[in-house]
């Protein structure tokens, strides 16, 4: 699709606005509608829409493998590391009141942080789900072991004839 | 530190998993997973403590908000009796799973297997632990959707576990969606998820239509879950083309865990007043748990692939718990807490000791296992004793699990119930008999390949097989346990 110039050039000018709009949906849920989850599937919208533009390849050079699996744990960490620290501040899990003096501004910083968790996760499982799709990598390692396995098991077989 | 254990119980598993994810290297992941499922297990044996010794539940509020409003962690004697189940087993089979993963997956995978062997447990022990219905829903997924994962990476052997785990995951789904339907119609009625909460409420309300209803399909999602006859399945492909080290995990837990969340719902939500429970549920679950005890049974004997063996044998044990609950009173619940118990420990044996074979031959079959008991000796005495127990042979955990399923249907005059639980007990006998007969009273044939075994290959089988016969002698502190566990589902009537 990257030879047509009109797909080209509206992609080049959504893809930024994309992800400006999906840190806005991001970061303005504590006041109106949004938050993590609608952020982060904003948020990888982007990158599925670049890659589907450009091609496979490149979209996965902008956004190595690698660097996505980081994401997706990265944001479960802050998700749940937002709890362990409020457990080492001396209350329950989750309870933001502890990360801060004033209840409420521990409770701005505690979602704050939560959601944000949320959205990275999510922007980086679907950028997953559409690689994972998109590719077949995985799926040929596993059949690698299977091909192994079934070698094996015939020189066995072979050996035991002899 | 201490009041923080309900909750550490679920995070420990639930945060290292991702952590375990990225580890690079040999090996380190099974050591990662290793020291995490040996904390749980140790959390588990504390919060048992904890409950036993004070004999209070534990009450750990998520967020610092109090019980309708905030979702809130409960550890009560049913959930301290199951919590060491799940994790001890989690360990062991994590000991076990050093060689049969390194034998059965390829190294590369072995972060994301361990990750979602981690996340497996960990959604295990939320629904053990939470106290909120759709907290359940949501550990189910969790617990499910890595269980679907782990019996698909089995197509490094053969190919067949893809469509099993295609199966599983489509069942698993309708059953995890009949569950939220059933949840859905109680919020609509009392507009709360907390699980006490609904059990006040539920009783307020006059019993309508739509209460039936919930019941009804809280109870197919998970009689589907926990593969009761005939919505099993799933299971025997599921089991048996998994992973060695995924089947033992699952069959001595994963369906144990719903039968937990069955009654927790069912006698704990319900009650055991409401009329669709006592005389409905109770014939139904009796019913199906007796054709169930049979038809697995008669399968396992004519089944020649050992992993399939004792997948249509957990159908036949799975039908035992259902008769316990069936039975309707303290002490059937106590019976089928019992039998959940040693279930797990009797399975994990077997199908520990099963990947042993398994991971030398690709398939333990009764061709692969002839004179395989003078080759590898432990493994195979660890079957025998595994088979055993599930018959229920005297100075075996299974005795005691029979024993008193037994005693609690002829004490509600359920006679012929009884002599047919015996009857089918002992048709076990048959299935095992064929694989003393494969083992040790056949030659090994010309030509097989030479089996062997090494320590580490059968201490975890012999571990539980330990276990077995250890709670088989000195069971009063799981009779105990299970009592008490079944005690406060009655609390309002006895």
């Amino acid at each position: 699709m990257q030879d047509d110039p009109v797909i080209r050039v509206i992609a080049k000018v959504l893809i930024p606005t994309m992800m400006l709009f999906a840190l806005y949906v991001q970061f303005h849920g504590d006041y109106g509608p949004g938050g993590g989850f609608q952020a982060g599937v904003i948020f990888a919208a982007a990158f599925i829409l670049n890659a589907t533009v450009f091609g496979f390849n490149r979209g996965r050079h902008v956004w190595p493998a690698r660097l996505n699996l980081m994401a997706i744990t990265l944001g479960v960490l802050l998700y749940g590391g937002t709890g362990v620290a409020t457990m080492v501040l001396g209350e329950n899990f989750l309870s933001y009141n502890a990360l801060s003096d004033d209840p409420i501004a521990g409770q701005h910083l505690g979602i704050l942080l939560v959601e944000f968790g949320v959205g990275l996760t999510v922007a980086a499982v679907m950028v997953a789900l559409f690689f994972a799709f998109a590719g077949r990598v995985s799926h040929v390692r596993l059949l690698n072991k299977t091909r192994a396995h079934e070698k094996a098991q015939a020189e066995a077989k072979g050996t035991a004839n002899d | 530190m201490m009041q923080h254990l309900p909750i550490l119980q679920v995070i420990v598993p639930l945060l290292a998993a991702p952590l375990i994810a990225l580890l690079r290297g040999r090996e380190i992941a099974w050591l990662a997973t290793f020291i995490v499922t040996g904390v749980t297990f140790v959390i588990s044996l504390l919060l048992y403590h904890q409950v036993s010794e004070s004999g209070a539940r534990l009450v750990y509020e998520i967020g610092g908000w109090a019980a309708p409003l905030g979702i809130v962690y409960v550890i009560d004697a049913a959930s301290a009796l199951v919590l060491p189940i799940v994790t001890g087993i989690g360990f062991v089979v994590t000991l076990a799973a050093r060689h049969l993963v390194t034998a059965e997956i390829d190294q590369r995978d072995h972060p994301l297997f361990f990750t979602a062997w981690v996340l497996t447990i960990a959604g295990m022990l939320g629904q053990v632990t939470t106290g909120d219905a759709f907290n359940i829903f949501v550990f189910l997924e969790i617990s499910s959707l890595s269980a679907y994962a782990l019996v698909a990476m089995g197509a490094g052997r053969d190919r067949r576990a893809l469509p099993a785990a295609f199966n599983y995951l489509i069942l698993g789904t309708v059953g995890a969606t009949f569950y939220v339907i059933g949840l859905g119609l109680l919020y609509m009625l009392t507009g709360t998820l907390n699980l006490d909460d609904l059990a006040v409420r539920l009783a307020d309300i006059e019993q309508t239509r739509a209460a039936y209803m919930a019941m009804a399909f809280i109870a197919l999602g998970l009689f589907l879950k926990m593969a009761l006859f005939p919505l099993h399945f799933w299971l025997v492909p599921a089991y048996s083309y998994a992973p060695s080290a995924v089947s033992a995990l699952m069959a001595a837990t994963a369906t144990k865990v719903s039968v937990y969340v069955l009654v927790r719902l069912m006698f704990g939500v319900f009650g055991i007043g409401f009329v669709g429970i006592s005389d409905g549920l109770g014939t139904v679950l009796l019913t199906l748990g007796i054709i169930g005890a049979f038809v697995g049974t008669l399968a396992a004997i004519v089944e020649t692939d050992l992993k399939k063996l004792f997948a249509q044998s957990s159908i036949a044990q799975l039908g035992y718990m259902a008769i316990g609950i069936g039975i309707m009173t303290p002490a059937g619940l106590a019976a089928a807490f019992i039998h959940l118990f040693n279930h797990a420990l009797m399975k994990g044996t077997l199908f520990l000791a099963i990947g042993v074979i398994g991971a030398q031959t690709g398939r333990a079959t009764m061709r692969s296992i002839e004179g395989a008991g003078r080759q590898i000796p432990m493994t195979m005495t660890a079957i025998l004793f595994g088979g055993l127990a599930l018959i229920g042979v005297p100075l075996t955990a299974g005795f005691i699990s029979k024993l008193y399923l037994i005693r609690a249907l002829l004490e509600s005059d359920l006679w012929i119930l009884a002599g047919l639980t015996f009857v089918s007990s002992a048709l076990a006998l048959a299935y095992v008999w064929k694989i003393v007969e494969a083992a040790w009273l056949k030659p090994r044939p010309e030509g097989a390949p030479d089996l062997h075994e090494t320590a580490i290959m059968w201490l975890p089988a012999w571990l539980l097989v330990i276990a077995t016969i250890g709670f088989g002698i000195f069971a009063s502190p799981l009779i105990n346990g299970a009592v008490q566990a079944a005690a406060i589902f009655f609390g309002g009537q006895s």
